[in-house]
């Protein structure tokens, strides 16, 4: 990470550590994810076993100290959005569910104190899935993502925390729940929560989509948080976690979206309409065309905007943009898949429904996923 | 090493091309738009500007002898300040002397003796025939051998710089019934008899360039102004490889004219931005787009596109820098770049509403000058048509 000391050059290449574990993500993304994600998705459940299976690929342990048990690496968010890229060419919903747990270590690592890390991140180095959490979103058609209304108060030894929250990933089963709420008289604040305290309660939501990912609305009465369950020193930077979580979000729907594309592209050249292939119309080809043009723009935009979060340069404005580019062309692209297949997309023989699904969903989270 | 922000040398590459738009062409933004077909002379202070800091320049990236280190070089450079200068008026900057797309093809497929003697040439090209646009293997402008000599006849409309280059690069077929394989391009210096100026086009857009339709009756030049070899492939592989030749030049060309609308569309976002700022509309990057007014979540969605657009052009480029075949991603570019321009430009003067519409600013002119980023250097469909045959594997026979 010495590039400021050589000459910056705009560079697509990854390097050697990133060609690697692109293999490694491929190979994983085909074997273990797309053979499993259409009947995990009919079922509503992750396989049996299958997020142990992600444990082994190491996401979480990679950044955190050696002290701690980890693997000490410079936390890369490049190399964290590429890695998630490759993974949700199998299945977003299942990858944003192996991944959900390196979102809450990371913004461990990245805002907590040094007693947190100590006291929570050995556990994720063990290689066993942990499942931990983030939750930001709230049940409103307007919620923003920088106006929580889940409210933490100061007691007496800790905090009473009160608020709903909504589409937590992992959220009927996650150990750790990193909990974002507005803290009285100081603004906004996270709160790692153990288990289910007492006024905690978790419900399962069914959506449209990402149906694997257990999502859970979670409601606290007055729940009572010991004092070091305040991240870090009460000054939460939301914004930073946010932008971070926009590069996750971005990284999934380039994934899936270049998994539509590969399907697609398969599907029109061996259709016959007209006794011809119907990639031979360009009715056909200019929008599978449109798919590879908007894909690619998507995918720089999200590098562009990791590689400035990774150099410490200020990538806010780059998150935003590559998610408006995401949400927007992401779904298009969604939509388009089914299209191209007609009605065989429709059905649920293929998976472009799937896709077309979970893609729907990268426009409306937020605060998931943080690289 | 994955990094998308552009080298020191290049954002002052930038800066000062900058500059140069703001304050040298800006000014006459409106004058020579009134005025359609009046030679730019002011121009001709920014043309030497601009061929002194070209040559000040040395390509980009490690030159230690290093090569396989990443280069951010020529391509890369030409694409960034070409953005800064269309910035300032799209019209204007086609009608700098020496700014042709002929220039670009000698430099790409002249040999070293035509690259020298035409390197202070003002060189326009002729593809562009009356009958036929987009599918310029089709043309009917004739090359015949006479002695020493060819003789070209034909028509060739849409010649930018057409008028007031000195040079031209005139695409003629040695043999029709050869196809393809058979079209060559030829050197024409300007006065040569035979050639002629027979009209200049007026235009919605870009009025500073002079478009010109020039006719070609017996006109001869010497043997040696033939750009290539005068063979023509007999096989199927060479005659693919022989247009395939002449056509990648697009290659190169593509990016710079995608940029064109990346420099404009900045231009009428910033105009736009400014214009907004005096009623409080401003951008924080923060509320959600479904959370915003209208008018904002429109101003976000044009900054991405752009984005998105500007680093389709820097890959396409990068590419082209460090010898990565990039036909693919030039058309690519110059797809999302166009319609981008266009759609960002038009927008713009719509959020505006009268401000925009009207002449009192460059808004409207702006979205006249972007249609023509979407139709020359190939249209729209014909780079949806290249990347899909790519994408899809396609032939030309299969996918027409």
């Amino acid at each position: 990470m010495n590039a400021q000391a050589e000459e910056r050059l705009f560079d697509l290449t990854r390097d050697d550590d990133q060609r690697m574990n692109q293999d490694t993500m491929q190979r994983f993304a085909t074997n273990e994810i797309r053979a499993t994600a259409k009947d995990a998705d009919e079922a509503g459940a992750t396989p049996e076993g299958f997020y142990d299976k992600t444990a082994e690929l190491g996401l979480s342990l990679l950044p955190i100290p050696e002290a701690l048990g980890g693997a000490g690496m410079a936390r890369s968010p490049v190399s964290n959005a590429l890695n998630a890229e490759d993974l949700a060419w199998g299945d977003l919903a299942l990858t944003l569910g192996a991944i959900t747990p390196q979102a809450f270590v990371n913004t461990v690592l990245d805002q907590g104190s040094d007693a947190q890390q100590e006291k929570y991140l050995p556990r994720f180095c063990e290689g066993i899935f942990v499942p931990a959490t983030t939750a930001l979103m709230e049940p409103r058609a307007t919620f923003d993502p920088m106006q929580p209304q889940c409210t933490a108060t100061a007691i007496a030894n800790g905090y009473s925390l009160s608020g709903s929250k909504c589409m937590v990933p992992l959220g009927e089963s996650a150990e750790l729940v990193l909990v974002i709420a507005q803290l009285e008289g100081k603004g906004p604040a996270a709160f790692i929560v153990e288990g289910t305290p007492e006024g905690m309660t978790r419900t399962r939501e069914d959506h449209m989509g990402l149906r694997t990912l257990e999502l859970a609305s979670l409601t606290f009465d007055d729940v009572q948080l010991p004092g070091d369950a305040l991240l870090g020193d009460c000054s939460f930077d939301l914004q930073r976690f946010v932008n971070l979580s926009r590069l996750g979000l971005c990284a999934l729907a380039v994934g899936c979206c270049q998994g539509v594309l590969d399907y697609v592209k398969e599907y029109v050249n061996e259709r016959v309409a007209f006794g011809e292939p119907i990639s031979n119309r360009q009715a056909v080809a200019f929008m599978v065309a449109d798919m590879a043009i908007e894909l690619e723009a998507m995918r720089l935009m999200t590098w562009r905007a990791a590689s400035l979060a990774e150099q410490g340069l200020d990538f806010h404005e780059q998150a935003y943009l590559a998610k408006v580019a995401c949400a927007e062309h992401g779904m298009k692209i969604g939509t388009d898949g089914v299209q191209l297949l007609g009605g065989h997309g429709f059905c649920r023989e293929h998976p472009v429904e799937i896709w077309y699904r979970n893609l729907r969903a990268i426009a409306i989270l937020d605060g998931v996923a943080s690289v | 090493m994955i990094q998308l922000e552009i080298s020191d040398k290049h954002q002052e590459t930038y800066n000062n091309a900058r500059m140069l738009a703001e304050h040298m062409m800006r000014p006459y933004s409106r004058k020579y738009d009134k005025a359609e077909h009046t030679y730019p002379e002011e121009m001709e202070e920014v043309a030497k500007l601009l061929a002194g800091s070209r040559s000040a320049t040395t390509d980009g990236g490690k030159s230690d002898g290093d090569t396989s280190a990443v280069k951010n070089g020529g391509n890369m450079g030409a694409t960034i300040g070409m953005q800064a200068l269309a910035w300032g008026d799209l019209g204007l900057f086609l009608a700098i002397p020496g700014s042709g797309l002929g220039n670009a093809a000698i430099n790409a497929v002249g040999t070293p003796e035509q690259r020298e003697k035409y390197a202070k040439a003002y060189a326009a090209m002729c593809i562009t025939e009356p009958g036929t646009g987009s599918d310029s293997a089709n043309i009917s402008t004739t090359a015949v051998r006479d002695g020493d000599e060819w003789v070209i006849n034909g028509e060739k409309i849409y010649v930018t710089d057409g008028e007031r280059s000195d040079t031209l690069v005139v695409w003629a077929t040695l043999d029709k019934s050869l196809g393809k394989a058979a079209i060559k391009s030829f050197i024409v210096e300007k006065g040569t008899p035979g050639c002629e100026v027979t009209r200049l086009e007026h235009k919605m857009g870009i009025r500073a360039s002079d478009t010109a339709a020039i006719s070609f009756n017996d006109c001869r030049i010497p043997l040696d102004n033939i750009l290539g070899s005068a063979e023509i492939a007999t096989d199927d592989a060479g005659r693919k490889k022989a247009f395939g030749g002449v056509m990648q030049t697009f290659d190169n060309t593509r990016p710079p004219v995608a940029a064109m609308a990346v420099g404009i569309a900045r231009a009428a976002l910033d105009m736009t931005r400014e214009i907004l700022a005096e009623e409080d509309i401003q951008l924080d990057f923060n509320k959600k787009p479904s959370n915003v007014s209208a008018i904002e979540a429109e101003l976000y969605k044009m900054e991405s596109e752009y984005e998105g657009a500007r680093l389709l052009v820097l890959k396409a480029a990068w590419m082209a820098d460090n010898g990565q075949p990039n036909s693919k991603e030039a058309s690519m570019c110059k797809a999302k770049a166009g319609r981008m321009g266009n759609y960002v430009t038009l927008r713009c003067v719509e959020l505006c509403q009268s401000l925009g519409y009207s002449e009192q600013r460059l808004l409207e002119k702006f979205a006249r000058d972007s249609k023509i980023v979407d139709i020359f250097e190939g249209t729209q469909q014909i780079q949806q048509l290249i990347v899909a045959r790519q994408v899809l594997g396609k032939s030309s026979s299969e996918l027409k």
